[in-house]
């Protein structure tokens, strides 16, 4: 195998027709009116909120959430789930023979700050594999979801780990045809971001597309 | 050049990830005006697709909905009021879609429409340069309304570009 195989799962569901390209309307320029229950600063530690410690290497992972005029996006809302360290999620969907650890439910939330910013203290999440092809598997990620300023901005995506041999082969993380587009799905190991004796920090900026946020006819 | 995050599936175990915000009604179902929508999400054999999340995004607010194993969502909105488009033209009441599934790279845009809106439909700037028009206005259903969405083949939705 010289190459990464195709994204199966996309066979029956990837749209065979060309997007229509639409008309924005203020309803997709506006921002998110979302009803959730309030964000507590516990939300953001993975490591907490059960009776012990989970297992793993800990780590946090921190970074910036702007749009592509480099504009900090202060207050959007930011959900992760991953893996435990054995390569398994706390779903029933899961059938990957790897230990459930106890202490590690896996999802965690929080808000940007003023300055756009985000900080998750979580383990690295383990590499698991998956029946796409014979051999197949995942490299370590963590699952992204950020709602951004406007429907256009709306984003989910997953965090990729520097230096991990299974990129390579990746189908998910290689249907993303540009080489400099996939970089940026890759965190940054970062002392400055480490916690000296306590954990690794890696930092994951995330930049936000989408159309001008200046309604139309303002 | 475009230096944003490109998209990733959500995966087969995105709701893990939903907790405290994975409420299925924009409005409070209580309201006189408010509008039950139902429908089921297809792949291109014509299966359900049970491990959809389906979000809308309206003035009025956001809600979303993971699909139930036989590929079906459902939630409770109202209305919205027609919308200035470009140009002058009014846009007919909507609600913005967005679908993230496991095979989805990135979401798929679409919009619902209303089928009490023919005139309004029809001076629409986006249904009037469709040919399937149809795929986006939601039919009747007793007091519900449905929209069903084909992610691929016979009778796919029109999705938009973002």
């Amino acid at each position: 195998m010289s190459e990464p195989l195709p994204y199966r799962s996309s066979a029956l569901r990837l749209p065979r027709r060309g997007l229509t390209i639409a008309p924005a309307t203020l309803v997709e320029l506006g921002g998110p009116v979302y009803g959730h229950d309030p964000v507590l600063p516990g939300d953001a530690d993975l490591t907490q909120g059960h009776s012990g410690e989970p297992l793993g290497e800990r780590i946090v992972v921190a970074g910036r959430v702007l749009d592509t005029e480099g504009l900090p996006l202060p207050d959007t809302l930011i959900e992760v789930w991953q893996a435990n360290a054995a390569g398994r999620y706390t779903h029933a969907g899961d059938r990957h023979p790897a230990p459930l650890d106890p202490n590690f439910s896996g999802a965690g939330r929080c808000l940007t700050d003023a300055e756009g910013r985000y900080r998750f203290t979580t383990i690295k999440p383990g590499a698991y594999p998956w029946e796409n092809h014979d051999n197949a598997w995942r490299p370590a990620h963590i699952h992204f979801s950020v709602f951004g300023r406007s429907f256009a901005q709306r984003l989910v995506t997953q965090m990729y780990f520097p230096g991990d041999p299974l990129l390579k082969w990746d189908p998910i993380f290689n249907a993303v045809p540009d080489a400099a587009a996939r970089q940026r799905l890759i965190a940054a190991f970062d002392l400055e971001t480490t916690e000296p004796a306590w954990a690794l920090g890696y930092r994951f900026d995330i930049v936000l597309r989408g159309r001008a946020a200046t309604p139309m006819g303002d | 050049m475009d230096t944003s995050t490109p998209p990733q599936t959500v995966g087969p175990f995105f709701t893990l990830g939903l907790g405290g915000c994975a409420h299925g009604d924009v409005v409070d179902p209580a309201r006189a005006d408010a509008i039950g929508i139902v429908g089921v999400v297809r792949d291109g054999a014509g299966e359900p697709v049970a491990d959809a999340l389906v979000e809308l995004w309206q003035a009025e607010g956001c809600a979303r909905a993971a699909t139930s194993p036989e590929g079906s969502f459902s939630f409770v909105t109202v209305k919205p009021a027609p919308l200035p488009g470009a140009d002058g033209a009014t846009q007919a009441p909507h609600v913005a879609v967005s679908i993230f599934a496991r095979g989805l790279l990135s979401r798929l845009v679409t919009r619902i429409y209303f089928p009490d809106e023919p005139e309004a439909n029809a001076r629409d700037p986006l249904l009037g340069q469709l040919d399937d028009a149809g795929t986006l206005v939601a039919e009747p259903e007793g007091p519900w309304l449905r929209f069903d969405i084909t992610l691929q083949g016979d009778g796919e939705t029109v999705f938009l570009d973002g």
